[in-house]
């Protein structure tokens, strides 16, 4: 009895491990979108470094011919049209945002209907908006 | 902190698949995360088959018949075995849910177990909640009043008592705040979606008179607003009860106070 006692006081407890989490949740569609929310806030940055070199580029011939060369290339368009969806989805987002910050569209239909929303709405916005530029503007 | 990934001693390993019952007519399969304390290991995923023409259809009837007929080890809290008292909370099939409401029928394929997200693990389905009731407790979850004590009791009218609907049949089983991302980063600091939803209980109990002390409590960058409405926490509510608009009500009452 007493050698167990001792044996038991001596044995260190093993440190608990933490649980899973991201690796075993179920994605959720309004947990996957505030995810991408986040992801295009960050985005929204960089697009706007974009936005900068425009306006400074805007400054000299040169330089705007090379900002022309790089909103030309197929990398750039891509980058380009990627930076819309962002601000775009960012913006719907907001709005979303705004909506629960009144205590509205909690409930089960409206809170996946404004996520739902939010997804196609940026997505239609974005293509519609380059099919505009591009038949206005050419593509060149 | 965030750290998206397990610590070293958290990874997950293989585990043990145990023999199928002899002589059953329809099995189902369940893999169940086991860690025992006093082994030294890691955590792994043991494999087990239940034989659903001798058990019954939820899936604590599973655990209780798994424990009683292939590994009296597996271990697990549950008490009432009706959704009332909250201990048999674990997340089942990716959500958060008691085990003792959800139907095995509910899930395809193998179903599988594993302890509340995101807490320490004292062993199998166990985890340490001390964090959680702490938590409870820092919002002062009792009425508290400053005029003298009437006669008989607290009187309150049927209306009053209708804005507790929806707030007061919490049964703290903590599907809710284990299941919020924002809590997993930040449990030592942000209250997480169940301590709220009993805070705005109080805030809305037309008998309490700290409304403004529980507001100036919760208001503060992280207890609060580490909300970012992300609804994991509604969407795993086993009672059906919304955290998510609860946390949005009590950020409103901060902003309108202001004005």
């Amino acid at each position: 009895m007493m050698a167990e006692t001792s044996s038991l006081e001596r044995r260190v407890p093993a440190e608990r491990p933490l649980s899973p989490h991201l690796q075993i949740y179920r994605p959720m569609l309004t947990m996957m979108m505030s995810i991408v929310h986040r992801i295009t806030g960050l985005a929204n940055y960089f697009g706007t470094l974009l936005f900068a070199w425009w306006l400074i580029a805007a400054a000299s011939p040169n330089g705007y011919a090379k900002f022309q060369w790089f909103a030309s290339s197929w990398i750039g368009r891509l980058i380009l049209f990627g930076y819309t969806w962002s601000v775009i989805h960012h913006m719907l987002g907001g709005i979303r945002h705004l909506i629960w910050d009144t205590g509205r569209g909690f409930g089960p239909k409206e809170r996946e209907w404004l996520v739902a929303a939010n997804l196609v709405g940026s997505i239609a916005i974005t293509v519609v908006l380059w099919i505009f530029i591009i038949l206005t503007m050419g593509v060149g | 902190m965030v750290q998206f990934t397990l610590p070293k001693n958290s990874k997950i390993t293989e585990g043990k698949t145990w023999p199928r019952p002899v002589g059953a007519r329809s099995q189902r399969e369940y893999r169940i995360y086991r860690w025992n304390p006093e082994d030294g290991r890691n955590p792994r995923v043991d494999t087990y088959y239940v034989d659903t023409g001798d058990c019954g259809p939820m899936v604590l009837d599973a655990l209780i018949w798994i424990k009683n007929n292939v590994d009296a080890t597996l271990t697990f809290r549950r008490s009432c075995r009706e959704g009332i008292c909250g201990s048999c909370s674990m997340n089942i099939d990716g959500t958060n849910t008691l085990a003792c409401t959800k139907a095995m029928s509910d899930i395809g394929g193998p179903i599988r177990i594993y302890p509340l997200p995101h807490l320490p693990v004292v062993k199998d389905l166990v985890p340490d909640l001390t964090n959680f009731y702490a938590q409870h407790a820092s919002i002062q979850p009792w009425l508290q009043t400053v005029s003298p004590t009437p006669q008989k009791e607290w009187k309150q009218s049927h209306e009053d008592r209708q804005k507790l609907d929806g707030l007061y049949e919490c049964i703290l089983c903590a599907c809710c705040s284990t299941a919020c991302p924002s809590y997993w980063w930040n449990s030592e600091r942000f209250l997480g979606p169940a301590a709220l939803l009993q805070a705005h209980r109080f805030i809305m109990d037309s008998r309490d008179e700290a409304t403004g002390q529980r507001l100036d409590n919760l208001e503060d960058p992280f207890r609060l607003y580490r909300c970012h409405t992300i609804m994991n926490c509604t969407k795993a509510c086993p009672k059906h009860l919304n955290p998510a608009k609860a946390i949005a009500e009590i950020k409103r009452m901060l902003v309108e106070r202001q004005v």
